[in-house]
């Protein structure tokens, strides 16, 4: 009992010191001018910066017979922009050092910089941005080649089991929302240079913009940054709302595919982006499938019986309710074993919720590896689009370690019942016997 | 011109100022400690290095060394199977491992008063594995699943494994570093002891740590922890050098997949003596002319230009133990093909040969290179991995500014000189994806069953 009492005041002493030092980065927010949010974090430790604009045009907003024209407009912003072609754009790019990234996922469209802080190389890079934010040309020879391109990508992604089990399991998920929908050679063959253009235009406005920037700056100059890169932007905005999510029934898929290992699948649509549960069930999650080697999906599945080299759970919080998954692949002959205990497991979760040594472990984790997530300017930018992006609380990294240190075995029990129906689960099985 | 010049040296300049070098100690048990002190956030990067890879595997055995990692963390005399991940969490920490040709390496990002445990946990393992047989047959039953996972059902990893096994035939990079199937289900635990045994030693393996804390306290604990562990004899390395090839070699793979791919690899020199050689870095330079970027040659002239490709990528290593190859890899556009497509790369290698490469493409490549080295800082672990992986190459950290200096240098005649003397066909291997039908069948959507819930 002694032992029990010395170690738990000793927790508290660490608990004491981590607090002290975490509290998280500083980040500064304003209007812009031009309508776009801008969120601001001053790191001074490397010569760089990062920027990332993110607008509300991700491939949920794209329609659902043109599916696939989302990425195509991202993709295509630098094939051409004011009087530069595309390899004119990507040449001036390379000689600053500047690398352009970004791309698009359900809810976002992101464009990305990374560039050096030197005033010459950053100011050089930032007008190629400028540039192709503001006038891309949408050539359309270069369309033409994009598509085909997506097409052949598509294609070949509709051999491989990983990829199939993913379209598959979206669409029973989101049976009529744009959250199922995906790229297929026709939808792309569709699309034509009056959809792309229409596209930008309506979505690529600076009044849904958020303008995220970290790194080796001043304040004035991020407000003269953010202005410049927002202000010619399109000005009429679609908006950004996304139809609501109907819960899909009951369902398990069977593909046939020859792959020595079935790829398996299981989730339903369970969370939004700042839903009050959010740290319960990221907690719980922590110990279900998501922490790795400490999560029980990984005991049981791999530890214990050599199943399966990855397995895992989370949750993809999204603008609307995004998915809760469980994935896996196993040697063919063995899916149906593989299947009925990742049921158990989540169903013994579910029922029971997780013990106090689990829920301590995953608190240490969690609260006390915290300064891991958020120490590279790379890191940092991920956290604070998020945050801009759907307009979670300033505080969120400072509260972070607090939030996970507060949850209990109940309140993780309570989430999972409110956000997780096993009886309603999408099983989706490409391969296996 | 002359700007994009004084850039890149400038870049320079303003990289090495900026940061205090790494520092190094050897412990008497001959484990070399290298430290990169980063004090811009309360973390820390624990890296330990051995030089143990599947190069040094011995036939029937491939996998060994990949097997061996995964039993690092099934259990020692002092911490029972698992422990070793659940006490890193527990230290708010993450941690995995990973096996390449010419080594193994452990790593843990941890909060930076935590450095003492992770490394008190290394040391552990570092001299007392238990390598239990059970456990050993569980295990090795995950790997052939990640066998599975990563190369049985993933075409273009064939292509690439079946690629160098056709490369080389006497030097052990012919050999897959998650080894054969048939070797990994004839696999025993002896064949993990006599590994671990032989290679797991404190003066064949290096200690990278990056991060929140001062040079002299990471040795100071490095003594502590590893400090005991004694020296052993390691077994004797032989060359393996693979003789000249006499004649281009080509294969084809076939594999359930839509598009065919293509991969084109040629023998060229690894990079020995970073001081005095040249041919490396105008190898590495081709490559970045090549693909370095968005406006490099490949993207510009196969993707975009003529079409013949939907993607094109290139790539050189010469820092590495065994032997190098130049290689490129491409997918053809619709309707055109493979044989189409070869003819196109081999031409934009042709033309470096004939014409070399403008200034202005040179520069574009050294600037690349440079802002990369100032975007590593951003990262320790990328900082930790560039000082571990050189040193598994038998490079020092010493001459990272070395190596920086050399591409800077390089010329655009010495291009062209590479260009022309690595790229014929009696250096060349060629494997050939040909893609197999896939039947996706639909077996039916059936209503769950009662019982899920």
């Amino acid at each position: 009992m002694k032992k029990v009492l010395a170690a738990a005041s000793l927790f508290f002493l660490f608990l004491a010191a981590a607090a002290q030092a975490v509290a998280g980065p500083r980040i500064e927010h304003w209007r812009a001018p031009s309508g776009a949010q801008v969120f601001f974090v001053e790191s001074r430790a490397v010569p760089i910066i990062d920027v990332q604009i993110d607008f509300p045009a991700g491939d949920a907003f794209a329609p659902a017979d043109k599916a696939g024209l989302a990425g195509l407009v991202r993709g295509l912003l630098d094939a051409g922009a004011g009087e530069l072609d595309e390899n004119q754009l990507a040449d001036r790019l390379a000689d600053t050092g500047a690398i352009l990234g970004g791309g698009t996922d359900l809810d976002r469209a992101s464009v990305a910089l990374r560039s050096l802080s030197a005033p010459r190389e950053r100011e050089a890079a930032l007008a190629l941005l400028r540039l192709l934010l503001q006038q891309p040309v949408f050539p359309a020879t270069v369309l033409e080649r994009e598509k085909a391109r997506a097409i052949a990508a598509i294609r070949e992604a509709e051999t491989r089991p990983a990829s199939i089990a993913s379209k598959r399991f979206f669409a029973a998920l989101y049976p009529g929302h744009p959250y199922g929908q995906s790229a297929t050679a026709e939808s792309v063959g569709r699309i034509g240079r009056e959809d792309v253009v229409a596209y930008y235009r309506a979505h690529y406005a600076a009044r849904g913009a958020t303008v995220s920037i970290v790194g080796d700056l001043a304040r004035a100059e991020a407000e003269a940054l953010a202005q410049r890169l927002t202000e010619g932007l399109p000005a009429a905005a679609a908006g950004d709302a996304l139809p609501e999510v109907a819960p899909p029934g009951p369902a398990i898929l069977r593909i046939e595919h020859p792959a020595s290992q079935a790829h398996i699948l299981l989730g339903q649509p369970a969370l939004r982006r700042g839903d009050a549960d959010h740290f319960p069930l990221f907690v719980g999650n922590y110990i279900l499938g998501g922490g790795g080697f400490a999560s029980r999906l990984m005991k049981e599945v791999r530890e214990k019986r050599g199943y399966a080299y990855s397995v895992y759970s989370y949750f993809q919080p999204q603008k609307q309710p995004g998915p809760f998954v469980i994935g896996l692949q196993t040697r063919r002959d063995q899916a149906g074993a593989a299947l009925e205990l990742v049921g158990r497991v989540l169903r013994d979760f579910l029922a029971r919720g997780p013990d106090e040594a689990e829920l301590r472990a995953a608190r240490r984790n969690l609260a006390d590896g915290f300064p891991l997530r958020i120490d590279s300017n790379g890191k940092l930018l991920e956290y604070v689009a998020m945050i801009g992006f759907y307009g979670l609380p300033l505080d969120y990294l400072d509260d972070f370690p607090r939030k996970v240190e507060a949850v209990t075995a109940a309140d993780i029990r309570a989430a999972f019942a409110r956000h997780v129906r096993p009886e309603a689960l999408v099983t989706v099985i490409v391969g296996g016997e | 011109m002359i700007n994009r010049f004084t850039l890149a040296a400038a870049l320079v300049l303003a990289c090495a100022a900026a940061q205090a070098a790494p520092h190094e100690k050897i412990l008497a048990n001959g484990l070399r400690v290298i430290v990169q002190e980063d004090h811009r956030a309360p973390t820390v990067v624990h890296m330990v290095w051995y030089r143990a890879g599947s190069m040094d595997e011995k036939g029937g055995t491939s996998g060994v060394a990949h097997v061996l990692e995964h039993m690092m963390f099934k259990g020692t005399r002092r911490h029972g199977p698992g422990e070793f991940s659940k006490r890193v969490a527990e230290a708010g920490g993450r941690d995995n491992a990973f096996t390449s040709y010419d080594y193994t390496a452990y790593f843990q990002q941890v909060p930076a008063r935590r450095l003492g445990e992770m490394m008190a946990l290394e040391a552990d393992r570092m001299g007392g594995l238990l390598l239990d047989s059970r456990e050993f047959a569980q295990e090795v039953r995950v790997v052939m699943e990640e066998r599975r996972l990563r190369t049985e059902d993933n075409p273009r990893a064939l292509v690439y494994e079946k690629g160098m096994a056709t490369a080389f035939q006497a030097h052990p990079y012919r050999r897959p570093v998650i080894g054969w199937m048939d070797d990994l289900e004839h696999m025993t635990a002896a064949d993990a002891r006599d590994w671990y045994r032989s290679w797991y030693a404190p003066n064949n393996a290096w200690l990278v740590i990056v991060g929140d804390v001062g040079k002299d306290e990471a040795f100071r604990l490095a003594e502590k922890h590893y400090g005991r562990i004694p020296r052993r004899a390691l077994p004797e390395r032989k060359p393996q050098r693979e003789p000249e090839q006499v004649g281009i070699k080509r294969i084809v793979v076939k594999a359930p997949a839509r598009l065919p791919y293509l991969t084109m690899a040629w023998k060229a020199p690894a990079l020995r003596d970073a001081r005095k050689e040249r041919e490396p870095y105008a190898l590495e330079v081709l490559a970045g002319v090549l693909d370095g970027h968005d406006g490099a040659r490949f993207p510009r002239n196969l993707v975009r230009g003529a079409r013949v490709a939907v993607s094109a990528s290139a790539g050189y290593d010469g820092a590495v133990r065994g032997e190098a190859l130049f290689s490129v890899s491409a997918t053809p556009a619709e309707g055109r093909s493979v044989a189409e497509l070869e003819a196109a790369l081999r031409a934009e290698i042709a033309r470096v040969a004939s014409e070399g490469v403008e200034e202005a493409e040179l520069e574009r490549v050294k600037t690349q290179t440079i802002a990369a080295q100032i975007y590593k800082r951003d990262s320790m672990m990328a900082q930790a991995m560039e000082i571990g992986r050189l040193e598994a190459a038998g490079i020092s950290w010493r001459d990272i500014d070395v190596l920086i200096e050399g591409i800077r240098s390089v010329t655009s005649a010495e291009v062209r000189a590479a260009a022309q003397k690595y790229f014929d066909d009696a250096r060349l291997t060629v494997a050939i994806l040909d893609p197999q039908p896939v039947k996706d069948g639909d077996a039916g959507r059936q209503p769950a069953p009662a019982s899920r819930h």
